[in-house]
């Protein structure tokens, strides 16, 4: 048994009821009666602001009234008929910076009505009721490839099944899901959520999922575009950025925190999952946060991350800033990683240069300063890796993700793309969705002449 | 500072707050609670003759909620007492001795004979109380007896069992009046015709709250059937308070004292029906919601109000709102309000803009200049003032009346003098000199 005092990357850090506690849903759901009672706060408002932050769309002010009249299975097909992940957004999107800061209520009291946990209460009902409630149109005998089971593609292929295409979803790993079931922070997804979701998904019908088909490996486009009436790419970021620094290759205990979060999302025992007792995050995005927060909750001793400008230019809301300071989380601002220390083939610290803005330009100011760690986090930002889709087949690209046109049209004909992988987008699990529901209305539009 | 004391017919109470004839009053434990907390009377629950009724044993109430599951309304299928009379006399009896200064009032309903009430008269005397209602009301289960709103709906029988009383007792007596019928002048004028006292009134209203949509039986179910019920509590309120406008302006009944009755809940409600000419009131769901305590909200509402208006007693502002209240064809069709949106405290819902387009003059905007913006249009605001109603935000939009200009809507100017419709152009029967 270790202790968070434990020296190096140790496992089992705390007792077992402390990891059950630490992991288990951030927000707890709504009771029947808290949920009538925030529900009967909204106002039901005309063209309603939260709905238009929405960007999936959904009809807020109709699916909290029909909580308020005990309708939660009719609030629950409001929610899903525009967006199919409703049940994951509700518990993953950053609703401070969407619905729930546009609120009228937010503007009025500064207490938006809780629309994330609302949500949240509505599709937790329908996935407890087992129901699909929405049927396949009659086949129209279009084959439609989905390449990526992640956000995107889910939403893609769910809608195409619906609108009566034969859809099939190629999925490099062997479970669905994408960061869904990988890359978001365990407490804001439990129970196995994100396959029992997926499991709600293909429910619809119509949906062959073929697991461990990678483009670029046993995968090719120019074949899908071939045998599929159109094809839709939504293969997230796979890779990421480094650091560019001496040691990162080679120094263990210097990890990439999508990877590790992965790890963790994927442990079945989390007192097997080893983590440092000296912790350095280096990056200022959700990644980084996620990172830190499940470190602290793991059992390090210190967490800090440092950022290389201010918190105001944290890609991290200030909710989830908040989240990782009253967590134990240091933040350090202005500061960028300059070297990484070793001893015997192990990281003991991270050299860092103090920053500052001059003439609009991030620069060095002068100062230096090392932090000790045993583990240190590289989260400074996901890369799209374009394998596959290079040669005659080759789309455009932009600041290194794929281009689009409002309906997720990409330079190739009869291919479509769309979540992370796109140029331009929000990077969030919500504007994927939206992303994969576009995309399937354009693929049918086109394919069926309408 | 404000003198609440009141005086109804000579019953005398330290505040005009009774509770009506229901549950609150049906025992001693009750009404000793409902004195302790302060209220200035009750009317105990109504007695009857023989052997005593029965209530069901199943569920006997129905509501209608607001936001929040607040009470707006509520029924019950009760009915009379349904305890002895012997035990009702008797606390009725030690609670007079007990609180000289609180007025008690006993609530009566027998069967339509001469003796039955003469004998019960009698009774209820000896227990040295200061008044009788006689509950002409009941719209449930005791009308079936041919009782209750039975009696109240024929003037008739109104008149007939008032004088009967009047002739066998020496107690004031006051007859409380059912809603459910078409014109509350009717009852009103027989009770005064009959000798009575004082009128009391609304009684429930017949009602049936919902049905149980599992079981398809109204509620409240009683092992799979329902029936209608008595209706009361705020959302009533409009009704009683028009019934006893209506009775304080008919030249037959004008002046004869009223205790109102039906959903008073706050001190404004109460302040409400005085000014519309009650001489107290009587509460029963607030207390029935809230328990006795609300009674100190009453009291010190309306002291409040009463100090800021320079009221020195209840009789001061008793029935000066009366004399506004006048038909239709007398108001000024001259008078224009515009709505008006006060931009710093809107929140941008939008309600406004959604009702008046949708159901009323399309006289709000929702967008200015590319924005989400809610102005009133001059030229379309008919005045109604449903986006006031229905804005959440307190205040936000007022309705302003307009004294000078041109209205754009009409093209005619402000602050015409008045005019009503017996002299409208467009009236057929017009008075207008040509
Ligand atoms: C750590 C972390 C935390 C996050 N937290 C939040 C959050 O709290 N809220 C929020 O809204 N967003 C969050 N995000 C962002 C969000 O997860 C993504 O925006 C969203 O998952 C994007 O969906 P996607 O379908 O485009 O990509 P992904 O979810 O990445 O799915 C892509 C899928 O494609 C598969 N794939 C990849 N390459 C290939 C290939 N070559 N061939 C076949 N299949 C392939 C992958 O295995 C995966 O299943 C977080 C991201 C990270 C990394
Ligand atoms: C459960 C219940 C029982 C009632 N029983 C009687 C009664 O026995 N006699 C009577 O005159 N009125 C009875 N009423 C009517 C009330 O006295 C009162 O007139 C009516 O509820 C309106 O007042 P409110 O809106 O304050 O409740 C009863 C009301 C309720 C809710
Ligand atoms: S903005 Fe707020 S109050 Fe208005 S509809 Fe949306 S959730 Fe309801
Ligand atoms: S007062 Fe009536 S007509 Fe005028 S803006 Fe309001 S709702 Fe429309
Ligand atoms: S209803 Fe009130 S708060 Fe809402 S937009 Fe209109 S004026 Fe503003």
């Amino acid at each position: 048994m270790g202790s968070t005092r434990a020296e190096g990357i140790q496992a089992g850090r705390l007792a077992p009821a402390d990891y059950e506690a630490n992991f288990s849903d951030i927000h707890a759901p709504l009771s029947r009666h808290e949920a009538f009672v925030e529900s009967e706060r909204c106002y039901f408002c005309h063209d309603a602001p939260c709905q238009t932050a929405c960007p999936t769309s959904i009809d807020i002010p109709l699916f909290i009234r029909e909580i308020a009249s005990g309708n939660d299975l009719g609030a629950a097909e409001t929610i899903l008929s525009a967006n199919i992940l409703g049940g994951m957004c509700a518990r993953v999107c950053p609703t401070e910076t969407l619905c729930e800061e546009a609120c009228v209520r937010e503007h009025a009291e500064g207490k938006p009505v809780k629309i994330g946990l609302l949500q949240r209460h509505a599709t937790d009902r329908l996935m407890e009721s087992g129901k699909q409630p929405f049927k396949r149109a009659a086949s129209t005998g279009k084959k439609v490839a989905v390449v990526g089971g992640g956000p995107a593609g889910l939403s893609c292929a769910h809608k195409l099944a619906e609108l009566g295409h034969e859809v099939t979803i190629y999925e490099a790993k062997d479970k669905l899901g994408g960061l869904n079931e990988f890359g978001i922070a365990a407490y804001k997804s439990t129970d196995n959520f994100a396959q029992r979701e997926v499991d709600f998904i293909l429910s619809i019908g119509g949906i062959t999922v073929k697991a461990g088909h990678a483009l670029g490996h046993n995968l090719d486009i120019a074949k899908l575009r071939q045998s599929y009436d159109a094809v839709f790419v939504g293969t997230g970021l796979a890779g990421v950025n480094k650091l560019g620094l001496a040691g990162e290759e080679t120094l263990s205990g210097v990890v990439d925190a999508v990877k590790y979060i992965a790890e963790l999302r994927q442990a079945k025992d989390l007192a097997k999952l080893p983590v440092g007792r000296n912790v350095v995050v280096i990056g200022g995005g959700m990644t980084a946060v996620d990172v830190a927060v499940q470190s602290k909750k793991l059992g390090a001793e210190s967490v800090t991350i440092v950022y290389r400008r201010g918190q105001g230019e944290m890609k991290a809301s200030a909710y989830e800033q908040h989240l990782a300071q009253t967590s134990g989380v240091t933040i350090r601002t202005f500061a960028q990683p300059a070297g990484l220390v070793g001893a015997n083939g192990k990281v003991t610290g991270v050299i860092f240069d103090e920053t500052e803005v001059k003439g609009g330009k991030l620069t060095a100011s002068g100062g230096q300063y090392t932090l000790p760690a045993d583990m240190v986090f590289t989260a400074i930002g996901q890369i799209f890796v374009p394998d596959g889709l290079n040669g005659a087949d080759a789309l455009a690209l932009e600041s290194g993700r794929i281009v689009v046109d409002a309906e997720r049209r990409t330079s190739v004909k009869h291919i479509w793309a769309g979540g992370d992988c796109i140029a331009g987008g929000q990077d969030l699990t919500v504007a994927a969705v939206e992303d994969g529901k576009q995309a399937a209305l354009s693929i049918h539009h086109t394919l069926m002449g309408a | 500072m404000a003198d609440l004391r009141n005086n109804f017919l000579g019953i005398k109470s330290p505040n005009p707050f009774w509770l009506a004839s229901a549950p609150p009053t049906d025992r001693l434990v009750n009404v000793t609670r409902a004195f302790k907390a302060g209220w200035g009377g009750v009317v105990w629950k109504t007695l009857g003759d023989g052997d005593p009724i029965v209530n069901v044993s199943g569920p006997r109430y129905g509501a209608i909620h607001g936001s929040d599951r607040r009470l707006i309304g509520l029924n019950n299928i009760e009915l009379i007492t349904d305890r002895p009379l012997e035990i009702n006399l008797q606390e009725i009896k030690q609670v007079k001795r007990d609180w000289p200064d609180r007025a008690v009032v006993v609530s009566l309903m027998v069967p339509c004979e001469e003796p039955n009430w003469k004998a019960i008269l009698a009774r209820v005397e000896e227990t040295g109380c200061d008044g009788v209602e006689l509950n002409f009301g009941c719209p449930h289960g005791m009308s079936e007896r041919g009782m209750g709103a039975a009696v109240g709906q024929v003037p008739e029988y109104i008149e007939m069992v008032a004088r009967w009383c009047k002739a066998h007792t020496r107690m004031p007596v006051i007859v409380k009046l059912t809603p459910n019928i078409t014109d509350i002048r009717f009852p009103a004028r027989a009770a005064k015709k009959g000798g009575a006292d004082a009128v009391s009134l609304i009684n429930t209203i017949s009602s049936i709250m919902s049905v149980d949509l599992d079981q398809m039986s109204p509620w409240p179910v009683v092992d799979g059937q329902g029936t209608h019920g008595g209706y009361c509590g705020p959302a009533v309120k409009p009704i009683a308070l028009n019934m006893v406008a209506e009775i304080g302006r008919d030249t037959e009944t004008r002046g004869l004292p009223i205790s109102a009755i039906g959903g008073v809940t706050t001190w404004k409600d109460a302040a409400d029906f005085i000014a519309l000419g009650a001489g107290n009131v009587q509460v029963c769901t607030a207390a029935m919601t809230y328990g006795f305590k609300i009674v100190e909200e009453m009291k010190s509402g309306l002291s409040k109000f009463m100090d800021e208006k320079g009221y020195q007693t209840t009789e001061d502002f008793r029935g000066l709102a009366l004399p506004k209240v006048t038909d239709w064809q007398y108001l000024n069709l001259n008078y224009v309000v515009k709505a008006s949106i006060d931009q710093d405290l809107c929140i941008s819902c939008g309600r406004c803009h959604q009702v008046c387009e949708d159901t009323s003059h399309q006289a709000i905007t929702n967008m200015v200049d590319g924005k989400r913006k809610f102005v009133v249009k001059d030229e379309e605001c008919v005045g109604c003032n449903l986006c006031a109603i229905t804005c959440p935000v307190q205040d936000c939009i007022t309705m302003v009346p307009q004294t000078k200009g041109t209205d754009p809507r009409t093209g005619f100017e402000y602050g015409r003098p008045y005019a009503n419709w017996t002299t409208h152009p467009n009236n057929p029967g017009s008075k207008a000199a040509e």
